[in-house]
């Protein structure tokens, strides 16, 4: 068998899962899209798995005050599928078309691909792009606190993301989002997410070991005969690695690219 | 709360293409290695066993899935639809039979895998276009075809050609 032997714990509640995981070295199993796949060439060997995927009510996209309320069991075809989403953050929609395939889609969930953290995966970007607020099961935490490194965020060992709240975006906010990767549906090389409407946000992933802001960028821009200079300016401000992948140099000169792209889509966006 | 201890059997049950049935899986069995192991369903192929590649997909509760990224005692209670639950006694079915004129296939390696994700896109977004229906067969890796007779078969299926 490819995967190291594990303990299987499937909480019916909440309450349940947190104490199964106190004092634990335990996994939370969501979608399992990531986690599977690095039990399958066991990169991890945790010896319990808490699957959460039996717990009620964690699976809703609700309105909050014009935004949203997404359970963190929302799995990404409900999201990429959602008509309110696609009507309140058509970035986000967009971007769900860039997340590995339909298979995948179906099983892996919003609240799995946000704690897993991986510096290219499109959900981590488009939290800190829409100013998410993750609600646990201890606190809520604002997106720019969740991240601390590749796969690394400020989740306690015994604490569960349980939703995700996307405040509304202003009227006639414009959006981009571009990505490439050497594949379809592979992780990023790298890829931009932008919004513009009285003040611009630029978010890059995979130039850095956490989605980024890139304020300096953001600054810049007032019209959009900024664009180029913005750009050059995102390109400067970011400090990819080289990889297997990519050289650095060919990441930094993608963010110029996508920058650009995405702005221009984006203005044309706004109203 | 349903707890199963490490390195030991537990009973599992689902339907698998309607039929109930029944078998034994340590916590860590793949979904996949359960069907061809233990059920004797070979109809679903394996081939990189992390998801990359398509071969493996499943349908699970109507959702196509990567049998090689769930684990058998996850299907407790759940419908699991395979390749060999689409012909009836009547013949292949509507897919099937366009792969089959289309050439959307050499080897076969890939086709079973692609059957249970177009088959989820047929049911759920019968409108598809040419885009959407490449889009999801970007998820299947297939080194016979060049995708086009997959694509024709698609496309007629989906009353697009």
């Amino acid at each position: 068998m490819k995967p190291p032997a594990f303990e299987y714990l499937a909480p019916a509640s909440l309450d349940e899962a947190v104490a199964a995981l106190a004092g634990q070295d335990a996994k939370i199993l969501a979608g399992g899209q990531s986690l599977v796949p690095m039990l399958n060439f066991r990169l991890l060997a945790p010896p319990l798995l808490v699957d959460i995927t039996r717990i009620p009510g964690l699976d809703y996209i609700e309105d909050w005050d014009g935004g949203l309320r997404i359970g963190a069991l929302t799995r990404h075809y409900t999201l990429e599928t959602s008509p309110l989403v696609k009507a309140r953050f058509p970035v986000l929609h967009a971007a769900m078309a860039h997340v590995a395939h339909l298979a995948i889609r179906n099983r892996g969930t919003i609240g799995g691909s946000l704690c897993h953290g991986d510096p290219a995966a499109e959900l981590p970007g488009l939290a800190l792009l829409l100013d998410a607020h993750l609600k646990t099961t201890k606190r809520t935490i604002p997106v720019a606190e969740f991240y601390q490194g590749a796969l690394a965020t400020a989740l306690g060992e015994d604490e569960i993301l349980t939703e995700i709240m996307l405040p509304a975006l202003p009227t006639g906010t414009g959006w981009g989002f571009e990505e490439f990767a050497r594949r379809a549906g592979d992780f990023a090389l790298t890829a931009v997410g932008v919004t513009v409407g009285a003040e611009a946000r630029i978010v890059v992933i995979g130039a850095h070991e956490t989605p980024m802001r890139l304020p300096a960028a953001e600054a810049l821009f007032t019209d959009r005969a900024d664009i180029a200079a913005v750009a050059e300016a995102a390109r400067d401000e970011v400090t990819p690695n080289s990889d297997l992948h990519a050289s650095a140099d060919y990441r930094r000169h993608l963010v110029e690219v996508l920058t650009r792209r995405a702005l221009t889509a984006a203005w044309e966006r706004a109203a | 709360m349903r707890y199963l201890e490490a390195g030991k059997r537990h009973s599992v049950q689902f339907t698998l293409n309607g039929r109930a049935v029944e078998g034994e899986a340590e916590p860590r069995l793949l979904l996949s290695d359960f069907l061809r192991q233990h059920l004797g369903a070979f109809g679903t192929h394996v081939g990189c066993e992390h998801g990359s590649c398509g071969a493996c997909t499943v349908r699970v509760d109507g959702k196509a899935v990567r049998s090689c990224l769930s684990y058998a005692v996850q299907m407790e209670g759940r419908a699991v639809d395979t390749v060999e639950g689409l012909a009836s006694a009547e013949g292949l079915n509507a897919l099937q039979a366009a792969l089959q004129k289309h050439h959307g296939l050499q080897c076969g390696f890939c086709t079973p895998g692609i059957l249970m994700s177009l088959s989820q896109l047929h049911e759920e977004e019968p409108a598809a276009d040419e885009a959407r229906i490449r889009d999801v067969l970007s998820g299947h890796i297939c080194r016979c075809t060049g995708y086009h007779g997959i694509v024709q078969a698609a496309l007629e299926v989906f009353g697009k050609s």
